[in-house]
């Protein structure tokens, strides 16, 4: 039996009221680094996909930095780039694993740091295959670092991709399963 | 059973010993041990009885961070805020000062304020509290559909029990039904399981849960159905598949046909309220609260001046604001057996409503808030 | 199938011993200590009882002892909710068939508070 997403057509998997985000469309529903510091920055910059109001902030609470503010406690974060050092500490903390660190600075490729709480965990230097918002794969990554900021079950995997897939690739998926 | 019979009457004999507590409370869930925890903080004797296995309610099953601020815990796991809950609670249960009954539920109210407590074992016996708070949580609705009552077809809560409390795997092709934060978040930890999930299907035109939670799956390659349900499921013994419709102007047209053998049903839930109907509190059907619930004050405070409602059971929501209720309930316990001062109750409860009043305030939160004021009163005297 | 890899989660702590029971006559390992449903899912049983008046198979449901879909007969007492009944060495569990009969003489059993906490 083929699987019910292959079946599904394309156009219906992607609509934001089911926890899709349109790249193209809802930018402006989430906090988006500025492009000219993206480039420079080192380790990266927090790209944080939250586009509801929700009473949570261990973002705020956890930014080493002050750089990310959620005020009231029902407010949209809201990101002070200047401030954001990359460090991924909101990435491992955020309840909806909505937070998401991309270093655009290498030449030849960029590398999204995302969280992960699922088994396996892939090893560094293992190839696997990045995922969209929809779970499908669009290209294969080499996994460069594996981290657990806060010591708690939630890595945070450093992903090589190639240009052009910072604002595509969400998840990954260890090769080798069903 | 009714209410003008005493436990004397109904059974043709008095009890030997009724047991004496100053607090009883009524479900170690969230809204429960944090009930607990204020109360005995406050200089309080509690009398804890919770009728699963271990403390901690839905908590325990809970393998993702809470939302919420610091101080609901956000940011920690719901079943290690269990852990921290109980933990805080043993220094109290060696000074004597707490009884915890586990395998015990809580069967029946009598005027005289008496308590009936029914154990695993077989054993039944009265307990007789100054003030009493129901905490006993919510359960899970069901939906109607051809073949709904086949095994394999657990309510969403039923199936995180299974898997994150007791360790089984619950099934291999999982089918969703139901994109409410339960339904949501149930995908994930079967992902987390091993088990492949299908589908969550939703009747709405949009998820019902945070949209986060939502994300979370779809970029596993989950899909949410929107205005799509389950049809029929199809099985003998077990369930061994589904079919998908999709909900339209003209009624189901069926869609989709699966193999799978569990479905998780995650409709909603309803509000435990069998012990406050017993106690004859005064109840109200609002339908953004999950059923009938109690009217209750600001104090968490029912009817009946000796039963106080935290949790689910005065109202479904979520375990973050399920705690604050339970310490605004004993906080106004402990004011009137006279271990607080008004102006101390009056300071805590405020500093309580006002953390309730920002876990309330998103557009998320206005189903709550509308229910809220059907069921807020004051009561006379 | 009793779940060994979880990115989260330990079960080891809950799972001190395993022990012999009996489902139907046939004997299957268990954790001493879980629920008897839990033991029973995780050995492949998924139907506990048949339905009283359509005869329709019924399996676990709430797991929290509120539904009644989990009826069984535990050591020849019906009606045992086994979603919140430990398991323990050598139980003798049957399918439930219809409401079942009540040994008087079975039912027993000493108040204590428990020293789980």
């Amino acid at each position: 039996m083929s699987k019910l997403s292959n079946l599904i057509p394309p156009d219906e998997q992607v609509s934001f009221w089911s926890g899709v985000l349109d790249p193209e469309s809802n930018l402006d529903l989430i906090s988006v680094p500025p492009e000219d510091l993206w480039r420079e920055k080192r380790a990266g910059l927090v790209v944080i996909e939250c586009p509801q109001e929700i009473p949570c902030n261990p973002c705020h609470t956890s930014c080493p930095t002050g750089a990310i503010k959620v005020e009231p406690l029902t407010a949209i974060p809201k990101v002070n780039y200047d401030l954001c050092t990359g460090c991924t500490i909101c990435v491992s903390k955020c309840p909806g694993l909505a937070c998401f660190v991309i270093d655009k600075t290498p030449a030849d490729y960029s590398i999204v740091k995302l969280p992960y709480e699922m088994y396996p965990v892939p090893k560094v230097g293992e190839v696997v295959d990045c995922l969209d918002r929809t779970g499908k794969p669009v290209v294969e990554g080499e996994v460069l670092n594996v981290t657990e900021p806060s010591r708690d079950g939630t890595k945070v995997i450093w992903v090589k991709v190639p240009k052009g897939f910072e604002m595509t690739v969400r998840a990954i998926k260890v090769k080798g399963g069903e | 059973m009714t209410m003008s019979k005493s436990p004397a009457e109904i059974f043709g004999y008095s009890f030997p010993d009724i047991r004496e507590t100053q607090l009883l409370i009524v479900g170690g869930g969230p809204a429960g041990l944090s009930a607990a925890l204020q109360a005995l903080k406050l200089g309080l004797k509690v009398t804890l009885v919770e009728s699963g296995l271990e403390l901690g309610g839905q908590l325990v099953k809970q393998t993702h961070k809470f939302f919420g601020s610091s101080l609901e815990r956000a940011g920690t796991r719901g079943f290690r805020i269990a852990q921290e809950l109980i933990k805080e609670l043993t220094p109290f249960k060696g000074s004597g000062q707490l009884e915890v009954y586990l395998s015990t539920t809580a069967i029946a109210v009598y005027p005289e304020r008496i308590v009936l407590l029914s154990q695993l074992s077989g054993k039944v016996f009265p307990i007789k509290p100054k003030a009493m708070i129901i905490a006993t949580g919510a359960q899970e609705r069901m939906l109607p559909f051809p073949n709904n009552d086949l095994p394999g077809i657990y309510g969403a809560g039923g199936i995180q029990t299974l898997m994150n409390q007791y360790g089984v795997k619950p099934g291999k092709r999982a089918l969703i039904v139901g994109a409410g934060n339960i339904g949501l978040i149930v995908a994930y930890q079967l992902l987390q399981a091993g088990v492949e999930v299908i589908a969550i299907l939703e009747a709405m035109d949009r998820i019902g849960g945070w949209w986060v939670h939502a994300a979370k799956v779809r970029r596993y390659g989950v899909p949410i159905l929107l205005k799509h349900t389950i049809s029929r499921a199809i099985g003998k013994e077990k369930v061994e598949g589904a079919v998908i419709a999709e909900i339209t102007p003209d009624g189901l047209k069926d869609k989709y046909q699966v193999e799978c053998d569990l479905i998780g049903i995650s409709v909603g839930l309803t509000p435990t309220v069998d012990l406050l109907r017993q106690a004859n509190v005064k109840m109200k059907y609002v339908a953004f609260m999950g059923g009938f619930v109690p009217l209750r004050d600001r104090e968490m405070r029912t009817s009946q001046s000796w039963i106080w409602v935290a949790g689910d059971s005065a109202g479904i929501e979520e375990a973050s604001t399920a705690m604050i209720e339970g310490q605004i309930a004993s906080t106004s316990v402990a004011k009137w057996l006279g271990y607080i001062s008004e102006e101390e109750a009056k300071r805590e409860i405020d500093q309580l409503w006002a953390r309730l009043g920002y876990l309330r305030e998103a557009e998320v939160s206005s189903k709550v808030r509308k229910g809220l004021e059907e069921v807020l009163v004051t009561w006379g005297g | 199938m009793w779940l060994e890899e979880h990115p989260i989660l330990d079960f080891s702590s809950k799972r001190p011993k395993l022990v012999k029971f009996y489902f139907e006559g046939k004997e299957m390992w268990g954790y001493e200590g879980l629920p008897i449903a839990a033991s029973l899912h995780a050995n492949g049983i998924k139907v506990y009882r048949y339905s009283t008046r359509l005869n329709r198979p019924r399996g676990f449901f709430c797991a929290i002892g509120k539904c009644s879909s989990c009826f069984m007969v535990v050591d020849g007492v019906p009606n045992v909710r086994t979603c919140i009944t430990p398991l323990r060495e050598g139980m003798r569990i049957e399918r439930q068939r219809g409401l079942g009969k009540i040994d008087l003489n079975l039912i027993q059993g000493e108040a204590g508070s428990d020293d789980n906490v």
